[in-house]
């Protein structure tokens, strides 16, 4: 009797479990490499999170498994009412466009492209100026004035990156050799450390001693092979600097998180448009913890901030390589 | 010879594999704290529920029917093609091609010679395969899966350089111009005044997949060709004392097989709702379509109940990790235990009810 009762009273409570993600509160969306990619999508639902844990709510979530998911989980989750709806990722444009403008009274929030309809906030990040900041502390670092730099896939945006942290590197040292290497042109790129330490100890072969990584999982491999090497790295993205303490110079930050939980907070009223998160907005940065302290100097952080006040009062325009696809300072 | 009545091998077997997944499903379920009967009846209505979501079990459930239909006929000659996957990228590479460069006046036409691409180029995907296969007796399970490999490492060189358009970042071609966008069965739902199907990609390639069904059962059952093929599948030996070319079947067998893998991309290329190629656009449909074929026992209208079937686990799947707190990764353990047990794990159920419809004809027969 009693059991059947604990059965019962048990299989109720799962029952509600299964339906309270049901609710019309905001939804996320994650691209295919997964919720758990200890990169861009994990940095989505970090946000995503934090919200949740502050406001005492609840949001839905999606993973998508291919490609053909993608337009009916945003479809989904805005016939279910939910409100706002975040995607994160550059392959959400097309499918966003074709379904947007079928659901006049939700709002979409699209992050790492613009997609220009009424209810879409599309936030882009200023990664070359996050990256001009950490090439200053490279190149301050550096003490064989060489630098280098391990791409993700040769995309656009992964060049950007890389043009921002060259132009930071030679601002502060104008002799400086910037070497610059892409992990692959496919997006097997994205995973790969084992090129990405093969990468690394060909450009210590040339003198580089801190090297910058933009190229999610395969900079595990040249953090670590940076560190095995006594060679400083940079971390992306995330705070990376507790990987390797003493041993990351520092992290380019690229606050995705902070676009989730901002989309989440302002919920259904979430501002539309384009919304760029910059050094000015605290959208990107540099990564200063207990675990670099020893490295970043008082007259190191002193620059670096001064350069970053300068970008925010737009004195200092650090070249943007997609806005145009050319560097002016790096040959790809 | 085989002691098992037509109805237990072809319903029987299914059902009760199916059972043993929905068995283990449970168990999973229940292990992560998810009620079982919640989670079956989302699963149901996400495959079911709404026109919508119909629509999508039925647009899942075209790929398959292709792909199944891609491995029965290999099968049928006792050839074991796994290579669907590499042949959809293909397909879908033909099907691009044509509605990108050329400008095509209407979608018809633009169905026509798409289709024609899709399959000529899954069909090519499986040329070298075949040949090794037919002249060198190399294994076609190990050719075709390299060749899956190969697909994908073209499909995105294609696809991050000459197909890309400028300025883009996703590795795919552009949208495909307006007039070779198929019609979705929404579309054709509402010439009649209807409003079915809602926004979901379901178009009227699932025609296509019905006629190739139609295709496939004259072909094996109805022809000449389909008597070689079979005979050959048979016993290749005896096949060859009847004066089959051995080689010459095995060619065509894989070419038709590769055909019919490459048309799926006609479904998932032109007729989604923005029409493009992506760089993994076969979306494990390729390998789908072994369990799919084995399901159906290798007859299309085995293949059309499986692949539906299929489609709606698929589907459901997705609108279960959607509406609950259900990882993404324990959908993908019920679908491949519902796989397994169909597919791989076949033999399992086959032989003991085979044994029991023995003992049964044998007992009967000491009776008499």
């Amino acid at each position: 009797m009693s059991l059947t009762k604990t059965f019962l009273s048990a299989t109720a409570a799962l029952a509600l479990t299964a339906g309270s993600a049901l609710a019309d509160g905001p939804a996320i969306i994650y691209d295919l490499g997964g919720k758990f990619d200890k990169s861009f999508n994990e940095s989505a639902f970090g946000g995503a999170t934090r919200w949740a844990e502050e406001a005492g709510e609840e949001f839905a979530e999606f993973e998508i498994t291919s490609d053909a998911q993608r337009e009916q989980a945003i479809r989904r989750f805005a016939e279910a009412g939910n409100n706002p709806i975040v995607m994160a990722g550059f392959s959400w444009a097309t499918p966003l466009s074709e379904a947007a403008g079928d659901y006049p009274d939700t709002k979409f929030v699209i992050i790492d492209m613009v997609v220009d309809a009424p209810n879409v906030r599309s936030v882009v990040f200023n990664e070359h100026e996050g990256s001009y900041l950490v090439g200053m502390l490279a190149a301050e670092a550096s003490e064989t004035d060489v630098v280098s730099f391990v791409g993700g896939m040769d995309i656009p945006l992964i060049r950007k990156f890389a043009c921002g942290y060259a132009q930071g590197v030679l601002a502060v040292n104008p002799d400086a050799t910037v070497i610059s290497n892409m992990t692959g042109t496919t997006p097997a790129a994205w995973n790969d450390p084992v090129k990405g330490s093969e990468l690394t100890l060909s450009q210590i072969g040339q003198g580089s001693d801190v090297v910058f990584a933009a190229a999610g999982g395969t900079g595990i491999g040249v953090l670590g092979t940076a560190a095995d090497e006594g060679i400083l790295s940079i971390g992306v993205d995330a705070n990376q600097n507790y990987l390797y303490p003493g041993q990351v110079l520092t992290s380019m930050l690229k606050r995705v998180d902070n676009a989730v939980y901002e989309a989440f907070a302002a919920g259904a009223d979430v501002e539309v448009g384009f919304n760029v998160m910059g050094v000015a907005n605290e959208g990107v940065g540099y990564a200063l913890d207990e675990f670099n302290a020893e490295l970043i100097t008082a007259e190191m952080q002193a620059m670096v901030d001064e350069a970053a006040a300068a970008i925010t009062s737009g004195e200092l325009m650090v070249h943007d390589y997609m806005s145009d696809e050319t560097c002016p300072v790096l040959e790809f | 010879m085989d002691g098992m009545p037509k109805w237990a091998d072809v319903v029987l077997v299914p059902v009760i594999s199916l059972l043993l997944a929905a068995i283990i499903s449970v168990i999973v379920f229940m292990a992560i704290g998810q009620n079982p009967w919640e989670a079956i009846k989302l699963m149901a209505y996400g495959a079911v529920g709404t026109s919508d979501f119909l629509g999508y079990t039925l647009f899942y459930a075209t790929n398959f029917i292709f792909t199944g239909l891609c491995v029965a006929v290999a099968f049928h000659a006792s050839l074991f093609n796994i290579g669907g996957e590499g042949q959809v990228l293909l397909g879908g590479l033909g099907a691009a091609i044509v509605c990108i460069f050329i400008p095509w006046p209407h979608w018809t036409l633009a169905l026509v010679a798409g289709s024609a691409a899709a399959a000529l180029f899954g069909a090519l995907w499986v040329v070298i395969p075949a040949y090794l296969q037919a002249r060198r007796g190399s294994h076609i399970v190990i050719t075709t899966i390299m060749f899956n490999f190969m697909a994908s490492g073209l499909l995105i060189f294609m696809l991050a350089g000459p197909l890309k358009p400028a300025g883009t970042m996703q590795v795919a071609t552009g949208i495909f111009p307006e007039a070779t966008h198929l019609p979705s069965l929404h579309d054709l739902a509402g010439v009649f005044g209807l409003d079915l199907f809602g926004r979901s990609p379901v178009n009227i390639s699932i025609f296509l997949a019905l006629a190739a069904c139609v295709g496939v059962w004259a072909l094996i059952w109805h022809t000449r060709l389909g008597f070689e093929i079979r005979a050959l599948g048979r016993s290749e030996s005896a096949a060859k004392y009847a004066g089959i070319s051995a080689v010459n079947i095995t060619m065509i067998a894989l070419l038709i097989s590769g055909g019919l893998a490459g048309m799926m991309a006609v479904n998932n290329t032109m007729g989604i709702n923005s029409p493009q190629l992506v760089d993994n656009a076969a979306g494990g449909a390729g390998f789908i379509g072994i369990a799919v074929a084995l399901m159906g026992r290798n007859h299309p209208v085995g293949i059309v109940i499986a692949a539906l079937l299929f489609g709606a686990l698929y589907q459901g799947g997705a609108e279960l990790s959607a509406a609950t707190s259900v990882q993404v990764q324990i959908v993908v353990v019920i679908q491949a235990l519902v796989i397994m047990f169909t597919g791989a794990l076949d033999e399992m159920v086959r032989s003991p009810i085979r044994k029991i419809f023995l003992r049964m004809d044998r007992s009967s027969a000491a009776g008499e």
